[in-house]
């Protein structure tokens, strides 16, 4: 009786990760992929072009040896990105507009604009 | 030099608001300076930790490690002030009367001390832990203004200790009677805008997809980078373009901890009304 009830544990906590994983595989299909790279405190392209109204993952790379802070009010975003690492985040929908990105440590100097139509 | 004393003291700010508002709130409370103080402490070695495993904390959990982290965090505090708030609706009354407290109560409150020394732990080392990445890309870029932006910096956390003394002397000028509704009010609004905050981590994760339309957007009017927005922004979880969905968790938590600390605060004080109805 009790092997019965912890197979069926296992079984549904396999299908539960399953249709994790799934879930996850499936929005990372749809999402519209956007990389960008940090070198010398500019960011490249300054300005990425990513479709409207599609999830988006963006990819940071940072190339400088100083940790930066990928930052937007509007993409909603803000993450660290340590020296010669990479991260990535992920955009909600967007509608088709110029939506400015900045490295918060440097805000001044590095900013870009990602565009979506 | 003035740049790096900007952006320092811009991230010091939020925790410098938390750590003057709690030492308000447990000023009288047996044991709470040390609590903060350990707490204040903790955060800032927590801070540098996190600082040195950015890359690690990072690259954990298929690269959502750092949103998920700053979520959890950002919940403890929530949970801690909600703890707290109900606390004092039960024993503030009496501790504002002055009534002698019994062993128990004091034993609750060194709880609840703990829990607020947790919340400024949690809130030095979110914000520390940016300033000591910041600190440590100066370093890293060597040159000879090194040395001066360090000192900007350290007159940046040095404005944000003001921050502190300002808002502590700010809330000690309230009267006593009155003090308790007002921190009341000011802890609950400031653990619903966490919570939107956390909500915030959790939308960047991708691991909270809905509702995620922007609910309003206030930039033009105040930005919540300028200064008195992001004062706001710690009070009262001002966000110039939040998303539907931080408004609801705000909401939400927000509902959560009044109701808690009405009906636990009434159903607590009930008992006592036989011989404290003259104190009322």
């Amino acid at each position: 009786m009790m092997k019965t009830a912890e197979r069926f544990l296992a079984l549904a906590a396999l299908l539960a990760l399953g249709l994790g994983a799934q879930s996850l595989h499936a929005s990372a299909e749809e999402a519209a992929k956007v990389s960008l790279t940090l070198k010398d405190h500019k960011f490249s392209p300054a300005e990425p072009a990513a479709p409207a109204h599609k999830p988006i993952v963006i990819e940071v790379e940072n190339q400088d040896k100083t940790p930066a802070e990928f930052e937007s009010k509007s993409l909603r975003v803000e993450k660290v990105v340590p020296g010669g690492d990479t991260i990535t985040v992920r955009v909600r929908p967007l509608p088709p507009g110029r939506y400015r990105f900045y490295d918060d440590y440097h805000e001044s100097t590095t900013e870009g604009f990602l565009v979506t139509k | 030099m003035l740049g790096a004393l900007i952006i320092v003291f811009r991230e010091v700010i939020e925790a410098g608001l938390i750590v003057g508002i709690v030492l308000a709130v447990t000023r009288g409370l047996r044991g709470s300076r040390l609590a903060i103080a350990a707490g204040v402490l903790g955060g800032a070695v927590g801070a540098a930790l996190v600082a040195a495993f950015a890359g690690a904390i990072g690259e954990a959990l298929e690269g959502i490690g750092q949103e998920v982290f700053n979520a959890s965090i950002l919940l403890i505090a929530v949970v801690m002030l909600t703890w707290h708030n109900v606390w004092m609706a039960t024993h503030g009354r009496e501790l504002a009367a002055d009534v002698k407290r019994v062993g128990e109560e004091v034993r609750t409150g060194s709880r609840s001390v703990f829990a607020l020394g947790v919340v400024c732990a949690v809130a030095v080392m979110r914000e520390g832990s940016e300033i000591a990445l910041f600190m440590y890309g100066l370093i890293a870029a060597g040159g000879s203004t090194a040395a001066e932006l360090v000192i900007g910096s350290a007159l940046g956390l040095a404005a944000g200790v003001g921050v502190t003394a300002l808002t502590y002397f700010g809330l000690a000028a309230i009267p006593q009677r009155r003090l308790f509704a007002v921190t009341t009010a000011l802890i609950s609004l400031l653990a619903a805008g966490l919570a939107a905050q956390a909500a915030l981590f959790l939308e960047q994760a991708g691991i909270l997809t809905m509702l995620s339309q922007t609910a309003w957007n206030t930039s033009a009017i105040l930005s919540d980078t300028s200064l008195f927005g992001r004062v706001l922004h710690t009070l009262i979880g001002y966000s110039d373009q939040p998303s539907v969905l931080q408004v609801v968790v705000y909401a939400i938590t927000l509902a959560i901890i009044v109701v808690l600390t009405k009906t636990v605060g009434s159903r607590r004080r009930a008992p006592m009304k036989a011989h404290g109805a003259a104190a009322g």
